[in-house]
């Protein structure tokens, strides 16, 4: 065990859009160049947890801290300056479809940083060549790539700006295994070139024993399990053994069976 | 009836106005949260049109998106809009004589109510919409959220060049609408009504004031702001797939109409009250 700050600590984090509550509680804490993926089925409020960290949508109540800051309400210049250290893969690789390439790859070095575009485009292929794709990508647009070419440039597009923490929010779904294990590869590759603190999503468990370090199983808005990834198969929580052997019948009850 | 009939009845109604009520609650706090968060929309949006940095390709390309495709369908409406009002005149007029006040009512109408109007309306269908539509698929792409994560603020990045260039732009097209609109209304006259060419140009100027075509700009302004803003909002706050997004483009043409038309009664009291 070590005792200093963890990078990132989330403590009783709830959030509620409307009546409906979504995160209740979340408890969990990244130490710095550590890798954390993040389990659970669909619906269960794991992309709100990455978004509430980001400040894209406001927890209600708890505490969000990174580098031992709190930062769950920040906003303006402060959260510019704390977004400055982050880069995030989006599950859908959000690419910018207006702009070609390179310009997605390059857009935090050109218009946050005001890098000369001539720089930016030599910083943008390199990020390419370092997930795969060659400089001929660099001039087309985001429509003309296949599903997993977009989530390589949207990868690259996430490290151009050197980030300290990085997330990916579910990087091999709707990929085929191949070319999730590729995902897989480049993401270990890039966060220990960067030497980031990575928080990732998925509910693969292939890619989630390939990318942790830890693993945190989320389920009904609180994490219910978070251990080495070691000793995952042995967690004694029914709820993981479940959903990692995914098995249908369990503690688990899909809403659909429900009703 | 019995007794028990009658508590029946009274039970029923009860609940049923507990429902109304009810009803009524959800929508009025429905109501001001929408116009709060409008408002607050609008407020932060204003407030990031004066502050750096500026995106300046961006406001290129909204210039000319807002200015130049624009052109051809506020020209061809300006252009039918004038030859109707010479037409619509001179049937009218002719009844009690007054034919030789066409040129005047066609320059004043056009400068002062048409052009604005039909410019704002026509840009309500065209830009409106298209912003709705880009930002909103923007937004339901998770695109808007990945600009923030890049360390552009969004509504610097993609509402500030649009409301700039749509409040600036208006002017301009109507200025050229007015133009437009008085050569219809010239040529009509001119080749269908048989007037003399040089008589009806000084018709044209006589009677018209700078405060005439200023009214049509300044309103033309506003309803550039109107329609960017509409679109923006509601582009902004849409939800779900695809169906959220025409939701959000319906939403900022019908609103941005209705806003527009109000807003001309406005602003055309606030000018020409007695
Ligand atoms: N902006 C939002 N407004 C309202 N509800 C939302 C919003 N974002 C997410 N939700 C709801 O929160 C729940 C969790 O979403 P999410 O975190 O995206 O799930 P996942 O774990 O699959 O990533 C979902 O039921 C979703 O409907
Ligand atoms: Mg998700």
């Amino acid at each position: 065990m070590t005792n200093t700050v963890p990078k990132i600590e989330l403590k009783n984090v709830r959030k509620a859009f409307g009546g409906k509550k979504v995160l209740n509680g979340v408890d969990v804490s990244v130490e710095k160049g550590q890798s954390l993926v993040i389990i659970g089925g669909s619906g269960t409020g794991k992309s709100v947890t990455l978004k509430c960290i980001l400040g894209i949508l406001e927890a209600d109540s708890g505490s969000i801290k990174i580098d031992g800051n709190e930062t769950r309400t920040l906003q303006g210049r402060k959260r510019d300056v704390l977004l400055d250290e982050f880069g995030m893969l989006f599950q859908g690789a959000a690419l910018f479809d207006s702009l070609p390439v390179w310009k997605n790859v390059s857009f935090k070095l050109m218009q946050a940083r005001r890098m000369p575009a001539k720089e930016a485009k030599d910083i943008a292929v390199h990020k390419l060549s370092q997930v795969g794709l060659g400089a001929d990508v660099a001039d087309l647009f985001p429509a003309e790539l296949s599903g997993g070419m977009q989530k390589r440039v949207s990868l690259a597009r996430a490290i151009a700006a050197d980030p300290k923490i990085i997330f990916f929010d579910e990087p091999t779904t709707g990929l085929d295994p191949i070319m999730a294990d590729v995902i897989n590869d480049l993401i270990v590759k890039c966060v220990h070139t960067l030497g980031a603190t990575a928080v990732s999503i998925t509910h693969d468990m292939a890619s989630a024993r390939k990318i942790a370090d830890r693993i945190a199983m989320i389920y009904q808005g609180q994490i219910i399990w978070n251990g080495k990834k070691e000793d995952i198969d042995h967690s004694g929580n029914e709820y993981v053994d479940q959903f990692i052997n995914g098995r249908a019948e369990g503690p688990i009850q899909m809403q659909v069976l429900k009703h | 009836m019995s007794q028990e009939q009658l508590i029946q009845i009274r039970d029923l109604v009860k609940t049923k106005l507990l429902k109304l009520c009810q009803l009524l609650g959800a929508a009025t706090l429905g109501f001001f949260q929408s116009t709060g968060a409008f408002a607050f929309f609008t407020i932060r949006s204003v407030s990031h049109c004066i502050r750096p940095p500026f995106y300046m390709s961006q406001f290129i390309r909204q210039f000319i998106d807002i200015g130049y495709y624009c052109l051809p369908v506020v020209g061809l409406t300006a252009l039918f809009s004038g030859m109707v009002l010479a037409l619509q005149s001179y049937s009218g007029f002719s009844r009690f004589s007054a034919e030789g006040a066409i040129a005047t009512v066609v320059v004043l109408s056009m400068t002062r109510e048409l052009g604005p109007v039909m410019a704002g309306l026509m840009v309500a269908g065209r830009i409106g919409a298209s912003i709705a539509a880009e930002l909103g698929t923007m937004r339901v792409t998770e695109q808007i959220d990945a600009l923030t994560t890049l360390s552009t603020n969004p509504i610097k990045y993609l509402v500030v060049p649009r409301i700039v260039a749509g409040t600036a732009m208006l002017p301009a097209l109507v200025l050229l609408a007015d133009i437009i609109g008085v050569f219809g209304g010239f040529l009509v006259s001119v080749y269908r009504l048989d007037f003399n060419a040089a008589n009806y140009v000084d018709q044209t100027w006589r009677y018209l004031e700078n405060m005439d075509v200023i009214s049509g700009l300044v309103k033309a302004s506003a309803f550039g702001f109107i329609v960017t803003l509409m679109g923006c909002y509601f582009g902004f706050n849409s939800k779900g797939g695809a169906q959220g997004v025409g939701a959000a483009t319906t939403n900022a043409v019908v609103s941005s109409s209705i806003l527009i038309l109000i807003s001309n009664y406005l602003l055309t009291g606030l000018f020409f009250a007695k």
